[in-house]
């Protein structure tokens, strides 16, 4: 579907953009504030070859980005001038109104990108969205060939094979998701219920509609997950999961795509473990259809408490710094979104849970409340202190105290 | 002194005081009584990369206009306190009402989150200092009856974990209990256990945190003991060998009461940081299993896209108070002291 537009961008003849000084620019200040990461990174650099002539760009990359973003932005001036934001967090940016509509800038400077790239919230753009980002299946497959099973389709699947690696004696804790308490437990949570294809909220509401037969199974099902996990799992994070996997500890393993290129360079592991990593699409469960996975992009907003000139300038610089050069030269970096992109062997998660349905994770303003009410209470479900029903009440409970104090609920 | 010069004397650090520490406490109590203002909700069709779906968004003209009316947003009075996140009477009410048994009422207030806290934190803190009085004390007292050559170096080495980051202090442990690290592998050969693990059990997590905390805090009274010990007059020390008094009585006739008011001085500072116990808990990533106060205003102002500073407020003042409890005994005993000291 949407990933179809990436395979063929590869073959197509493309406009390449050079970078000189200025970008045609004469002058305007570009300040940048985004997560922390090789892809991002890259991003940046193509908008700092923009630098000079007058134009000046400087950036902040840090993973606590989201911490800062609001305040950085609702000074006036804004102290940086484009935030580069997720699904999840362009929500407090979009609530506040600190981001300006680029509809006239696309139309002005944005004649390369491509119509899936503009992020539109009733009708407006307000954010040119560059890469995309999922959890999906990561297997080994000598593991599973050795231990006789084929390659998940559905979480059944998975358990069923990891019993198998386990009985066949090859690995006692064969499987991992990120399930560190907090947000990342939470996102196991969010993508596992989206798989149920039941909404999080009551329609049209703020109400919370978890604490049903579809939560109770989802709960389950990742007690049943974490069985085959290592009993450390309420630590495991991104970074200790591909730590896991890079050291042939693990054979199945749910993980961001974004992490692929990481896993599959040759870098920070072993050939046989390199050369056996598979990804495939998000599995489904319980008889559903949907993948259990939600869909992320990234992408960049420009301040609104900003002038006009400045904005178009960062405009410019960041439409720089996701040309089809820059993708050319970041290839396996990121699934981007971007014209030129050929998708690669680290790509193959990322497209084979878009395509097989997966839902974008909600961009709605309560969720992050939600969010977190997850974090702090399922764990104590999955460590067996409390019934799948009663950390669902607290979930609830968790929610509509902080959901109440942000205003969404009366 | 006269009370004038006295006055004039003790503004400086008076203005200090209510500039850095009496304001802000008194902004973030007010900002502890308001919440967001309600949000005005629409729905909106949002397009992405991945399609478009009907959501609901913020107005943010409409929400825009009750901000300007009253920027600290809406007055709650109380109820940020009194809700599930902090006090939680509704819920402590319902618990006493539904409860069958005195082990259900209590399971059922240590399931909210400020309970839950607090019994960690409470623990934590009356665990962590004796332990870190007595220990403390006892290094002190070994490092000074070395022979001076080595004494430097042992002191340099004694105070290690207090100069570590406490951050990077517990994550260096938090590697090395690890199924795969030093500690945590040798200890499951020890037991011969494959699932034992510091980091999965709850008590486990409890005692790894405990023990991390006397590591960490020790130095700190192990240095002010030694201080306490270069001030034992040798005369009645000496006195007391020629009396035949063993290495033990010296120590607990002689060099305990003369550091008594040490131990106090120990006793409040370790009452307040460790009523302040957070590092650790991020360190570890035990959230899972031990949340403490600060922990809770943490999450508050970090653990999503948007911040609940009512809410966050609200734990810092109880936060405030609770030292202020705890505190009162100790301050109350330096205060008796002081007074019988001074007629």
């Amino acid at each position: 579907m949407y990933f179809k537009r990436f395979a063929m961008a590869g073959t197509m003849a493309l406009m390449s953009t050079t970078a000189y000084a200025g970008c045609g620019l004469t002058s305007g200040s570009v300040r940048i504030l985004s997560n922390d990461f090789p892809a991002v990174h890259a991003v940046a650099e193509g908008a700092e070859a923009c630098a000079g002539d007058g134009v000046t760009v400087s950036k902040n990359q840090t993973a606590e980005h989201k911490d800062i973003q609001v305040a950085a932005l609702t000074s006036n001036p804004a102290q940086y001038t484009t935030a580069v934001v997720a699904n999840s967090s362009i929500v407090p940016l979009l609530s506040d109104g600190l981001i300006r509509p680029l509809d006239d800038l696309v139309a002005k400077h944005g004649q390369s990108l491509n119509k899936n790239q503009l992020v539109t919230i009733d009708g407006k753009v307000m954010a040119i969205a560059f890469m995309a980002n999922a959890q999906h299946l990561f297997y080994r497959s000598d593991i599973l060939e050795k231990a006789g099973v084929d390659v998940p389709t559905t979480y059944e699947d998975v358990i069923a094979a990891s019993k198998a690696i386990r009985a066949a004696g090859i690995m006692e804790y064969p499987f991992a998701l990120n399930t560190k308490s907090g947000w990342n437990l939470a996102e196991e949570f969010v993508n596992m219920y989206m798989g149920t294809g039941a909404p999080i909220f009551k329609a049209g509401t703020a109400e919370p509609s978890v604490n049903n037969e579809h939560g109770v199974a989802t709960l389950n099902m990742l007690k049943e997950l974490v069985a085959y996990s290592n009993p450390d799992y309420l630590t495991y994070d991104s970074n200790a999961t591909q730590a896991l996997w890079e050291s042939g500890e693990l054979a199945i393993a749910t993980m961001w795509g974004s992490r692929g290129g990481a896993m599959l360079d040759d870098e920070g592991s072993s050939a046989e473990v390199v050369s056996a990593t598979m990804l495939s699409g998000a599995p489904t469960w319980g008889g559903g259809s949907v993948p259990a996975s939600t869909l992320w992009w990234d992408g960049f907003t420009i301040a609104q408490n900003i002038s006009d000139e400045d904005a178009e300038a960062t405009f410019v610089a960041m439409m720089n710094g996701i040309s089809t050069d820059m993708v050319k030269a970041n290839n396996d970096k990121a699934v981007w979104l971007i014209n030129g992109y050929v998708p690669g062997k680290a790509a193959e998660g990322i497209a084979q849970t878009a395509n097989a349905g997966a839902v974008p994770y909600p961009m709605t303003p309560f969720m992050g409340a939600m969010h977190t009410a997850l974090g702090a209470e399922i764990s104590d479900f999955l460590q067996g202190k409390e019934s799948a029903e009663q950390a669902l009440m607290d979930v609830e409970a968790a929610y509509t105290t902080a959901a109440k104090e942000q205003g969404f609920l009366k | 002194m006269p009370h004038k010069t006295f006055l004039w004397f003790i503004l400086p650090s008076l203005a200090a005081m209510v500039l850095f520490i009496a304001l802000p406490i008194f902004s973030v109590f007010v900002q502890s009584l308001y919440v967001e203002h309600d949000q005005v909700l629409i729905t909106t069709e949002n397009c992405g990369p991945f399609g478009c779906k009907q959501e609901t968004t913020v107005d943010v003209e409409a929400t825009q206009i009750l901000k300007d009316q009253a920027p600290l947003g809406k007055f709650n009075g109380f109820q940020t306190y009194s809700n599930r996140s902090h006090l939680a009477f509704a819920e402590l009410t319902q618990a006493w009402s539904t409860a069958t048994n005195a082990r259900d009422f209590f399971g059922q207030i240590l399931n909210l989150p400020f309970y839950k806290a607090l019994a960690f934190t409470l623990t934590y803190t009356f665990v962590v200092t004796p332990f870190v009085i007595v220990i403390g004390l006892g290094i002190a007292l070994g490092v000074n009856a070395l022979p001076a050559k080595i004494k430097g170096p042992t002191i340099f080495v004694s105070l290690l974990p207090m100069i570590v980051t406490p951050l990077i202090g517990s994550l260096i442990l938090f590697w090395m209990i690890d199924a795969q690290g030093i500690l945590g592998a040798t200890l499951q050969r020890l037991f011969n256990d494959n699932a034992l693990s510091l980091k999965a059990s709850p008590s486990l997590t409890w005692v790894m945190l405990f023990v991390y905390g006397v590591w960490h805090s020790a130095p700190f009274s192990f240095i002010v003991f030694y201080a306490g010990l270069q001030s034992v007059p040798s005369e009645t020390l000496e006195a007391a060998m020629i009396d035949g008094a063993s290495r033990w009585q010296r120590v607990r006739y002689v060099v305990i009461p003369y550091l008594t008011p040490l131990v106090t001085f120990i006793t409040l500072m370790q009452l307040m940081d460790n009523f302040r116990v957070f590092e650790p808990i991020v360190g570890f990533s035990a959230s899972a299993n031990a949340t403490s106060l600060s922990w809770i205003i943490f999450n508050d102002l970090r653990g999503q896209d948007s911040q609940l500073f009512g809410s966050a407020a609200a734990t810092s003042m109880l936060t405030i108070l609770g030292v202020a409890i705890l505190l009162t005994p100790v301050l109350i005993r330096t205060w008796r002291e002081f007074n019988s000291k001074t007629v």
